[in-house]
């Protein structure tokens, strides 16, 4: 047993699981969204907004973004576990993707329920 | 005449490794990479590299040939050669030691990690532990390895982290014993891989089926592994 302690989960099966099931959340609301702007080809604000004003479509929009976090956590560790081999490199390049993808949580959060 | 290309150090009298040309006679036979190998000896007595069984058994002369690893013994010339131009390496992201020899000792660290031999804790029978014709079947195709180390070499994720991850040739053992009937710790086997590193580091690049000189298929050996462990987990 390999121990690392700046993983996403608790083992590598949750990380590889979750991985999996956030690729497909995030498949499941481009499709959505590509099908939205597809069968509204004359799109204005009024129905931008309305869309974005419906609980379920912000729920859907949180989970993918959550979605992006977990999944680009689980990625970037990975990349960094290949080829940054200086622990010390590694811990701040950890610190700076975390760091980054809360930021853009909580600012997503802003935007989905601030309008 | 036959271009050949060979990677050359010497730790002892070399700097720093550099490629040798030799022109080779190969008296217009389809010879095998290992007798090129031989002649080349014949020229220069220095020539390092491992051989034995020359048949593709003992897994001994793995080498990168033309880009591709593969045992030296059992490639014709005439299925790497491009333009009439061979170029033998050692197999890539293991230490070399002198010429074509590399330092396997990772390589084998991992196979040793994955306990290579049958647990069982219930008590012995009379003569020997039996298996049905249908378990015994389920250990094809995996107890064929030879250990040559051909695709653990061509793995990516095995150069960037040889200490952390089994790399295929080892998945592929601890598979074989994971579904041995005879074996009672599938528990703890799969403890000891439920680690980000250990078997997760397999991205299904599938160098690893490409090279196998024996047409195995550890990736399949590592999708396995992952459903055991997902079955286990969940
Ligand atoms: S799986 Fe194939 S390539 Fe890998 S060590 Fe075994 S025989 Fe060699």
């Amino acid at each position: 047993m390999v121990t690392n302690v700046t993983n996403f989960g608790r083992s590598g099966l949750a990380d590889w699981l979750m991985q999996r099931v956030t690729a497909v959340i995030m498949l499941a609301y481009t499709v959505f969204l590509l099908g939205f702007l597809l069968t509204n080809g004359d799109l204005d604000f009024v129905t931008w907004k309305t869309l974005f004003q419906g609980t379920t479509m912000r729920i859907f929009s949180l989970l993918a973004l959550l979605s992006i976090a977990a999944h680009a956590w689980i990625g970037m560790w990975t990349v960094a576990t290949d080829y940054i081999k200086c622990a010390k490199l590694r811990v701040i390049y950890h610190l700076v993707v975390v760091i980054a993808l809360f930021a853009y949580v909580v600012w997503g959060v802003q935007v989905l329920w601030g309008a | 005449m036959l271009q050949v290309s060979v990677y050359r150090y010497n730790p002892e009298t070399d700097k720093k490794p550099y490629m040798q040309d030799f022109e080779i006679d190969t008296k217009g036979k389809d010879i095998m990479v290992l007798d090129v190998l031989h002649l080349i000896k014949e020229k220069d007595n220095g020539m390092s590299y491992r051989r034995s069984c020359r048949e593709g058994v003992c897994g001994s002369d793995g080498l990168n040939m033309n880009g591709k690893n593969g045992l030296a013994c059992i490639t014709p010339v005439s299925d790497v050669v491009k333009n009439n131009k061979l170029i033998i390496r050692p197999l890539p992201g293991l230490p070399v030691i002198r010429d074509l020899v590399v330092d396997m000792s990772l390589f084998y660290k991992q196979y040793e990690r994955i306990k290579p031999f049958l647990i069982n804790d219930t008590p012995e029978p009379a003569i020997e532990r039996l298996q049905t014709p249908e378990d015994r079947e389920k250990l094809d195709g995996l107890y064929e390895c030879i250990l040559c180390a051909c695709c653990s070499t061509a793995c990516p994720s095995f150069w960037w982290n040889p200490d952390k991850f089994v790399g295929p040739s080892g998945l592929l053992q601890a598979y074989r014993f994971l579904i041995d009937s005879r074996d009672t710790a599938t528990k703890e086997r799969l403890a000891e891989l439920d680690d980000p590193f250990s078997v997760f580091r397999c991205h299904g690049i599938m160098n690893c089926v490409a090279v196998c000189p024996k047409g195995l298929n550890p990736t399949r050996a590592i999708g396995n592994i992952r459903g055991m462990l997902l079955n286990n987990a969940t």
